[in-house]
């Protein structure tokens, strides 16, 4: 099939961007969304254009390195990572607008590349267990029910990918930041720090310009590890209980 | 006129001459230690935060020692490591199936084909199970039973459920636990992290690493980084294929960089393909993806018995299909290790009876399973996998058998390492999938994670304090010549590449070097196959530096110019590859000649002549350094899975 993509086009932080028209032909219903950008920057490459930067790397839909706006809808039209939406998710003719994130949290680099370097730091600032190496019990000396165990994982499942923050209205990281605080807080092994790591990682998603979270449930449409919306509740939660008794 | 030279033999002198069992403890109380006031003193580099650099960069902050990180994605989170999917070994014997640190220790010689260390390997074993205690107690949620502890499952090539998994996605879970770990250590100011930072030399001064070059590869700024020891754990070398499961990104430049400085380079042709991929749709095909091997716990593996039969799956009745592995294989069945069971797929589909678009595909059935256990309990354990299937393939494998087809997976040749994981080079730390240690000639599933973690949590943390404990190290100035000099070295690369302004994309050399390794240097090899890839990669070498065209300038983010950076180096490697396949007068493992088979095809292995690590020295010919085998536990026969 034949198709016209417009691609965010922005040579540097500080320059301005804008759509770009390209037609891209020869596409096969079986190729990634990223496969189509990598025909179409061949054929930049060959008539000694510049190639669209894009961010990408394991292809399989776990890395969450790529990350696309696909004619509004962030990694495209079904619920998946950008590497793993197909081409037969579109019809012979079709204009499709490729766009990067947009929040402010996430600074555009160039072209579709964004810094998500932000969501490392609200994990350094606590989405972590202390348990320094060799100092562990025999795995089995803690049971954990299956249930929360099975609960922790639905969270810990989050890749990082930023799609929350780009689908958000408020560009809120609350998602992002309410699966980690689920995952560990679940756990016996996170008892000890909870308090402490639930306000210092609102603290620093607050300081780095993320948005706040007004419930709007853009984030878990478009979420391609499907973390639960009532995450985000149990984030509300430990927050406030935690805001009552200190960082403990 | 040889492609090679011979060289002396090497040794490791690291493991202590003692009771195999006491190795590991010996080394580390021999080991000198460094005061935990002056650990703040030393500066050690970590290259990659995958697994092993993860867990290796935490560590040794949490140790005292300042480290300074480095990866090429955007975030240490994003290592290759967390697409491993199936699970990690440890010999915990919660099952009570008779399982032990010797067996482990066992399965893995005799699954590597006897081309691994006896001494590596047993410590594997041994500090496999502290792995899994590490790992929980930093809140990574392993797959449970009802009561609460730990489920586990088996993988091929052995007989007991001893592999912890967390659903599909046991990579990304352990390397979010030591990801975590790091981060915690970044907090606390122990770890100075540079993501999006590509280490593009080594800066070796008197004999000793140094120190690194590397480019920000958002600015495109070289900089210098200089320390007391450095570690690459910069994982394996696979994407010379070009299609490959390997992450786009996984490169070959900081190793092989390394091993042009000094670091020998072990077993190069030893490479794994795993058995259950997804074939490949067409000419776009960018990468391969992998299914679990897990998945062949449960799935049967199966041909038509008829050449060209082309009815849909379901409507071939049972007594016309070819269950081929239960046959050949009756008491591992579909279990069978991974170069067996990839080397059988190529048979039946060279034999014509392969299914899918251009006959490269076997089906791998779960229809018995879902009937003895019902839908539901295979969506528990597979859901994500089959979801991933379905999504690629627009195939529903709950209704129709999943198709698959071998594809190159894991390098388990690197840059050699002693038992200390020191290369050749002092200073110089190798760990995880860069070096070539503990999985010989093919790797049993689940054995990755696992070494990735040993080496990186408890190994290395304790080697490289006797390095920086035992040896005096005066301090470089950023203007040193030897600093200098490979700076200039790195940055008039650069400029050589950027001033080809040739007519070929970097991807069009990639793909072209990838299917002549692939053609010539896959699952099967010949001497005379070998002898055409080597004739054409000069050629080929010679093209790129004339031909490429690597839009853009070398000052800003520039994805063209980090490709073309790396492709020259597997244009490079790709050779000492082929000429160490050659050398290899054998077949073992993933390495299969095609002058070197029994009658019935299986592979014949040469343990009188070739029973030892190919070390190979850069130089204007390869050198061959060999260090022999000796196995006094584990005594080589030809492997049986019948």
């Amino acid at each position: 099939m034949k198709l016209t993509v417009r691609i965010w086009r922005q040579a540097g932080p500080a320059t301005e961007g804008r759509l770009v028209s390209y037609p891209v032909d020869d596409v096969s219903p079986d190729m990634s969304f990223l496969e189509m950008l990598d025909v179409l920057n061949q054929e930049l490459i060959a008539h000694g254009e510049e190639p669209v930067a894009f961010d990408h790397d394991c292809r399989e839909g776990i890395c969450g390195s790529c990350g696309v706006v696909i004619n509004g809808q962030v990694h495209g039209p079904e619920r998946t990572t950008s590497c793993q939406l197909h081409m037969r998710s579109f019809a012979d003719g079709d204009v499709v607008d490729v766009e990067p994130w947009r929040a402010k949290g996430f600074p555009v680099i160039k072209d579709l590349v964004v810094d998500r370097s932000a969501l490392d730091r609200i994990v350094q600032a606590g989405g972590y267990v202390s348990a320094p190496t060799g100092s562990a019990p025999d795995a089995h000396a803690t049971p954990v029910p299956k249930p929360d165990a099975d609960l922790a994982f639905d969270n810990a499942t989050c890749i990082g990918c930023g799609a929350c923050v780009a689908a958000c209205p408020n560009g809120s990281a609350t998602l992002f930041t309410a699966a980690k605080v689920t995952h560990l807080s679940l756990l016996p092994q996170g008892q000890p720090e909870r308090a402490r790591r639930v306000l210092d990682m609102v603290d620093t998603m607050d300081a780095e310009g993320f948005g706040g979270c007004t419930n709007t449930g853009e984030c878990v449409a478009a979420c391609p590890k499907g973390i639960p919306f009532a995450s985000i509740a149990s984030l509300n939660r430990e927050f406030r209980k935690a805001s009552r008794t200190g960082r403990g | 006129m040889s492609d090679y030279r011979t060289g002396d033999p090497i040794a490791d002198t690291k493991a202590p001459a003692v009771a195999l069992e006491n190795r590991w403890d010996e080394r580390k109380f021999a080991a000198k230690l460094v005061n935990p006031a002056n650990r703040r003193k030393h500066r050690v580099i970590v290259v990659g935060t995958g697994l092993a650099g993860g867990s290796a960069g935490a560590t040794l902050a949490e140790q005292g020692y300042h480290v300074v990180q480095f990866c090429f994605q955007d975030s240490p989170r994003r290592a290759h490591s967390v697409a491993a999917q199936g699970g990690i070994n440890a010999a915990k014997n919660y099952r009570n199936d008779g399982d032990s640190v010797y067996r482990l220790f066992y399965d893995t010689v005799k699954g590597g084909d006897f081309r691994s260390r006896e001494s590596n390997v047993y410590r594997l074993a041994q500090v496999s199970a502290q792995i899994i205690d590490q790992a929980v107690a930093q809140g990574v949620p392993f797959a449970r039973e009802y009561g609460g502890l730990l489920d586990t499952r088996s993988f091929g090539g052995v007989q007991v459920q001893r592999t912890f998994y967390a659903r599909g996605q046991t990579g990304q879970q352990l390397l979010i636990g030591a990801y975590q770990a790091l981060s915690r250590q970044i907090d606390a100011g122990n770890v100075e992290l540079h993501p999006r930072t590509e280490m593009l030399d080594l800066v070796v001064v008197d004999g000793r690493a140094r120190g690194i070059v590397a480019r920000d590869l958002v600015t495109g700024a070289i900089e210098t980084h200089l320390a007391d020891a450095v570690v690459l754990a910069t994982g394996g070398y696979g994407n010379v294929f070009y299609l490959s499961t390997n992450a786009k990104g996984s490169n070959a430049t900081a190793i092989w960089r390394a091993h042009k400085r000094g670091a020998y380079f072990a077993n190069p042709c030893f490479t794994q393909i795993h058995p259950t991929c997804i074939p490949r749709s067409g000419e776009h095909q960018s990468k391969l993806t992998l299914m679990s091997e897990s998945l062949r716990n449960d799935g049967r593996i199966w041909v038509p018995k008829r050449k060209g039969d082309t009815r849909p799956p379901a409507e071939i009745p049972e007594d016309e299909r070819d269950y081929y592995l239960e046959r050949l294989y009756p008491s591992f069945g579909n279990l069978v290790p991974r170069d067996i069971a990839s080397r059988a797929a190529k048979n039946v589909c060279d034999a014509g009876l392969g299914v899918g678009p251009g006959g490269l595909g076997v089906y791998l059935d779960f229809a018995d399973a879902i009937e003895r256990m019902g839908r539901p309990a295979i969506e528990a354990r597979y859901g994500n996998l089959f979801d991933m299937y379905q999504r690629i393939t627009a195939e529903d494998p709950y209704r129709t058998p999943m198709r698959i087809y071998p594809a190159i997976h894991y390098t388990m040749g690197g840059l050699w390492v002693d038992y200390d994981l020191q290369s050749t080079i002092p200073g110089l730390f190798v760990i995880g999938e860069a070096n070539f240690s503990d999985h010989g000639a093919n790797r049993l599933g689940a054995s990755a994670l696992m070494q990735g973690l040993a080496d990186g949590y408890f190994v290395l943390p304790a080697t490289l304090n006797d390095y920086l404990g035992g040896t005096r190290l005066d301090e470089v100035s950023p203007g040193h010549d030897e600093v200098t000099r490979v700076e200039t070295e790195v940055r008039d690369r650069i400029s050589r590449l950027l001033s080809v302004r040739g007519t070929r994309s970097v991807d069009s050399f990639h793909r072209e070097l990838g299917l002549l390794m692939w053609d010539h240097c896959g699952m099967s090899r010949s001497r005379e196959g070998l002898r055409k890839a080597l004739d054409r990669i000069p050629e080929l070498r010679a093209e790129f530096w004339r031909d490429v065209r690597i839009p853009g300038a070398a000052a800003e983010l520039n994805q063209e110019l980090e490709k073309a950076n790396r492709v020259a180096d597997f244009l490079e490697l790709a050779e000492l590859l082929l000429i160490d396949a050659l050398a290899r007068e054998e077949s073992c493992g993933g390495h299969f000649r095609e002058e070197h088979q029994t009658p019935d095809g299986e592979a014949q292995r040469d343990d009188e002549h070739f029973s030892y690590v190919a070390a190979w020295e850069y130089g204007e010919k390869p050198v061959l350094h060999r260090e022999d085998l000796t196995f006094e536990h584990v005594h080589p026969t030809q492997r049986s899975y019948t």
